[in-house]
């Protein structure tokens, strides 16, 4: 949380909306452990991360949503999702990441 | 969903658990909850609000993942404050140290009695930069078992006594500067001083894990790596 809070806060002195993804559950090997977190901006900028690389574009896609409606979503990605496949999940585990728009 | 509470918090170095319903009647709802018994934010049910309440102020905190809290799934995160890691010696390993410590984690103390040394043009990344006896700083601020010492300052008179504060104090890591034969002469004057061998024992030295280097930077790298080991409870060699 601490490494994500300049940028946040940055974005959010600029007027921008924010979200975050937070890792909530991991089955198997999974490069960052729970709570890691990753931010996203209405910008698209983003700061941290949720997975070595592997889901973090999905995870953004999903965040423009959740930055509209304001909707916080749970996401599973996995070795048994097609989804995961196509963003390459190649760490084999499971992840699930709990995405919130910050709103005070 | 509590965000400005604990980043405030989070800032401050104070404690907090927060849960954060993770089901699809009440995805988002959070509480955060400190261990002196405040709390902010509710899940939506006055008995789950209860359970969460007395997990966060037992005892044992609880471990940061995913629970069950009367049939319904939370995401339990704990926020532990940064560990503190203090200085001793504003030496130019110091200077590198510094850098290292922040970006792994630690929030970072400088204490040197000399101000020709321990002054902010040399250490403007410091989190706090001292200029006083080691001894007395150490002796007047708290020191847990999330603090981290490290000597540096190559100077019997500075480093001995400060050094006998901190393994009184039972901190998590004392690390001393000096060669095999530096340290033996420390552990002579350390009993003299009256200090028991099992604390003795305690020190690491020679300091930091065998990266074979002999620049400030590469020494601040093997103390910083030894730190990262410490923290993880690791021994800290090859894989």
């Amino acid at each position: 949380m601490l490494d994500i809070l300049p940028d946040v806060d940055r974005w959010r002195a600029d007027g921008q909306r924010v979200a975050v993804a937070t890792v909530i559950r991991t089955v198997g090997s999974s490069p960052r452990p729970l709570g890691s977190k990753m931010a996203v901006s209405d910008a698209g900028s983003i700061a941290g991360s949720v997975s070595g690389g592997c889901i973090e574009g999905a995870v953004i896609e999903e965040a423009q949503s959740v930055l509209e409606d304001g909707l916080p979503k749970r996401l599973s990605y996995g070795i048994s999702d097609e989804q995961a496949w196509s963003v390459g999940l190649t760490c084999g585990g499971e992840v699930e990441v709990l995405v919130e728009r910050i709103d005070g | 969903m509590g965000f400005e509470s604990l980043r405030r918090s989070l800032l401050a170095g104070e404690r907090v658990v927060a849960f954060t319903r993770a089901d699809g009647a009440g995805l988002g709802a959070r509480m955060l909850v400190w261990p002196d018994g405040r709390a902010e934010g509710e899940l939506g049910e006055a008995d789950l609000d209860r359970k969460a309440l007395a997990l966060a102020t037992a005892e044992t905190l609880p471990a940061t993942g995913l629970r069950e809290i009367e049939g319904v799934e939370v995401f339990v995160e704990t926020f532990e404050p940064l560990p503190q890691l203090f200085i001793v010696g504003a030496v130019h390993v110091a200077i590198h140290l510094v850098h290292f410590a922040r970006r792994l984690g630690f929030r970072s103390v400088v204490v040197d009695a000399r101000s020709a040394f321990a002054n902010a043009e040399r250490f403007p990344h410091a989190d706090e930069l001292i200029v006083e006896w080691p001894a007395d700083y150490l002796a007047r601020v708290p020191l847990h078992a999330n603090t981290y010492c490290v000597f540096l300052t190559h100077d019997e008179k500075l480093d001995n006594p400060a050094l006998q504060v901190a393994l009184e104090a039972g901190v998590r890591y004392v690390g001393a500067l000096g060669s095999s034969r530096t340290h033996a002469k420390r552990v002579a004057a350390l009993r003299e001083a009256g200090l028991a061998d099992g604390l003795i024992d305690r020190i690491h030295a020679p300091i930091g894990l065998d990266l074979g280097g002999r620049k400030p930077e590469e020494i601040a790298m093997a103390i910083a790596a030894e730190l990262v080991a410490v923290r993880n409870r690791q021994a800290g060699g090859e894989r």
